[in-house]
């Protein structure tokens, strides 16, 4: 009796990993050709919820390094290296055939990347190409065909189910812990040539702010600027309060608009999506669209002289004050 | 000169705080102020720019939608627009319909209206997708210029400055292309009372996705809508020692 019982919950348990194995995902690489980006180890993990095999697909331009980086993450499979000068710039001309001819030569059930420029600007490409509708920065995997992510803003979670044969995802890096980087033993092999070469687009710079704090969109801690800052001058203020937390700064849409700091530090709907440990807003008031990009915050601190201000509704710590006093003075105390 | 198309969304206004349905099935719309997707606002308000400046020829602008998309139209007809084209979507296609499918009414539109360029917002702000110029793009194989924050005309060549992740990237595409709109290509223009009147006398065309030949096919389905979850309740500290003192406590500093 006992026997036949647990010989039926190993056959269960061979059955749903049989059903695993038919999932296999292939996680689109990001790097700049010599460095991997942070959100590809998110991804990874996303790939690992959804189960069976993962594959990643490294293109670029002398990305031998990247290809050796991504070997050694933990759970990869095989990755597809595809060096070409057609990459140059990674335009999603150029990628999506690429990805494409992958596709038809393996078969995957899954097509991840991570919510970034990056991914945005490729997926939606790759899936109209597979007449298939993408779902677009998920926050959670329920199974292999159900996904979570939100609306309007971040003030509504929508679960649904994808009909579709091949999924094309991508992920919110901050809802994915990052895959171990190490432990992995992927398989490196080459993708068969063929010309990616378009004249239809041709990547001619990019200008990086640079920056020696963390990268805002992985940092444990963010300082960010609003339209109260008043000037990009009185941002040495947070910067110097950063430094203090090793933290990023960040801003508000109204603090770019009015060019007090660049577009890449803009935190909200249609910035960057943060959830560091701390969040520390000064001088912003807490539009719905700010806050769909930092609400998922495990601390958040609020600095504003407005009691009004939204911002105090999400805060765990608000402090009342002028900040152009409570600023300089906290960054002393610390 | 070039013709360009536009694409304009009607959704619920950036301000409002929207409301999910006890039945979990959506967001309450009904009775809801809507107006034009902030982005596809810049979106016109470049190609009505590209019109001025003598680099288009005519602007077209196209909404796929319910009745009221009209109104939206006419906003657009109001910011300078030609004519526009109302893709009427009603019932449970307009439940089912999704980037997938208005790409495809665009890419079909773009081929009939002869467009060598079709500009809209990089992202609508109720669904949050960010996938329908990228879509149209590949469907008519044409490149994409994405996340805009500049456009500058050249013969036959647009170099564009997008929005990226660490900074800002320049690529020159070939058109007939489709770009998508950041917020800071431009600010839109507020359309006047007079071109307000004007824009009733101009022409709004109405189609139905089966003249296009697009089938409003479900990809997805809804398992539910919910609210996010909400955050407890925090303080407010009465002095800066206190707040450094929380911190410190956190283990933050």
């Amino acid at each position: 009796m006992m026997l036949s019982r647990s010989r039926n919950v190993l056959q269960t348990k061979k059955f749903s990993s049989l059903l695993k194995r038919l999932e296999s995902t292939l996680v689109i690489a990001e790097h700049n050709n010599e460095k991997l980006t942070p959100i590809t180890l998110n991804a990874l993990t996303a790939a690992k919820q959804i189960g069976g095999d993962i594959s990643v697909l490294v293109a670029g331009t002398k990305c031998a390094a990247v290809a050796g980086e991504v070997c050694k993450a933990a759970g990869v499979g095989k990755v597809l290296v595809a060096d070409d000068q057609a990459f140059k710039g990674f335009t999603p001309e150029t990628l999506t055939p690429l990805i494409l001819a992958t596709q038809k030569q393996f078969n995957f059930t899954h097509i991840l990347a991570g919510a970034t420029a990056f991914g945005k600007a490729l997926l939606p490409r790759v899936a109209a190409k597979l007449d298939v509708s993408p779902v677009s920065d998920i926050i959670a995997i329920k199974s292999a065909d159900t996904f979570v992510r939100t609306i309007y803003a971040g003030n509504a979670v929508l679960t649904l189910k994808s009909k579709d044969a091949v999924k094309v995802v991508s992920i919110r890096g901050t809802n994915f812990e990052a895959a171990p980087a190490t432990g992995g033993s992927g398989k490196s092999e080459a993708v068969a040539a063929a010309d990616y070469k378009t004249d239809k687009i041709e990547f001619v710079s990019q200008e990086l702010s640079k920056s020696d704090r963390p990268d805002l969109s992985s940092a444990k801690a963010v300082v960010s600027g609003g339209r109260g800052m008043k000037s990009g001058d009185n941002f040495k203020m947070l910067y110097d309060l950063a430094d203090k937390l090793n933290a990023a700064v960040g801003a508000s849409r109204a603090a770019v608009d009015a060019g007090f700091v660049p577009n890449d530090l803009q935190v909200g709907q249609t910035g960057k999506i943060v959830a560091p440990d701390l969040y520390i807003a000064v001088g912003i008031s807490g539009a719905i669209q700010h806050l769909a990009g930092m609400k998922d915050s495990k601390t958040i601190v609020a600095i504003n002289k407005d009691p009004e201000a939204p911002i105090f509704q999400v805060a765990d710590f608000g402090l009342v004050a002028d900040l152009f006093k409570a600023v300089p003075e906290l960054t002393q105390k610390l | 000169m070039a013709r360009v198309l536009v694409g304009v969304k009607r959704v619920i206004d950036y301000a409002v705080k929207i409301r999910v349905k006890p039945d979990k099935s959506g967001v309450v719309t009904e009775g809801v102020k809507h107006s034009m997707n902030p982005f596809d606002e810049i979106a016109v308000e470049e190609a009505v720019r590209m019109k001025e400046k003598k680099l288009a020829a005519e602007v077209i602008a196209v909404s796929c939608g319910p009745t009221q998309a009209q109104e939206t139209l006419r906003t657009a007809l109001a910011m300078g627009v030609d004519k526009a084209i109302h893709v009427e979507v009603t019932g449970k296609d307009l439940d089912t319909l999704q980037p997938i499918h208005v790409s495809k009414i665009l890419a079909k539109l773009a081929q009939d209206e002869k467009a060598d360029l079709v500009i809209v917002g990089k992202q609508a702000i109720d669904d949050d997708c960010n996938q329908t110029a990228q879509m149209t793009a590949a469907l008519l194989d044409w490149p994409q210029g994405t996340f805009a924050s500049k456009i500058e005309k050249g013969d036959g060549i647009l170099t564009i400055v997008r929005e990226i992740d660490g900074g800002l990237e320049t690529v020159k595409v070939k058109t007939p292309a489709v770009l998508s709109a950041d917020l800071r290509l431009n600010e839109p223009r507020y359309a006047t009372l007079p071109n307000i009147m004007k824009a009733k006398k101009k022409p709004l065309k109405k189609l139905t996705p089966k003249d296009l030949g697009v089938e409003i096919k479900a990809h997805q389905e809804v398992v539910s809508v919910e609210d996010p979850p909400v955050r407890q309740a925090g303080s407010i500290v009465p002095d800066v020692d206190t707040l450094a003192a929380k911190l410190k406590e956190g283990g933050f500093a």
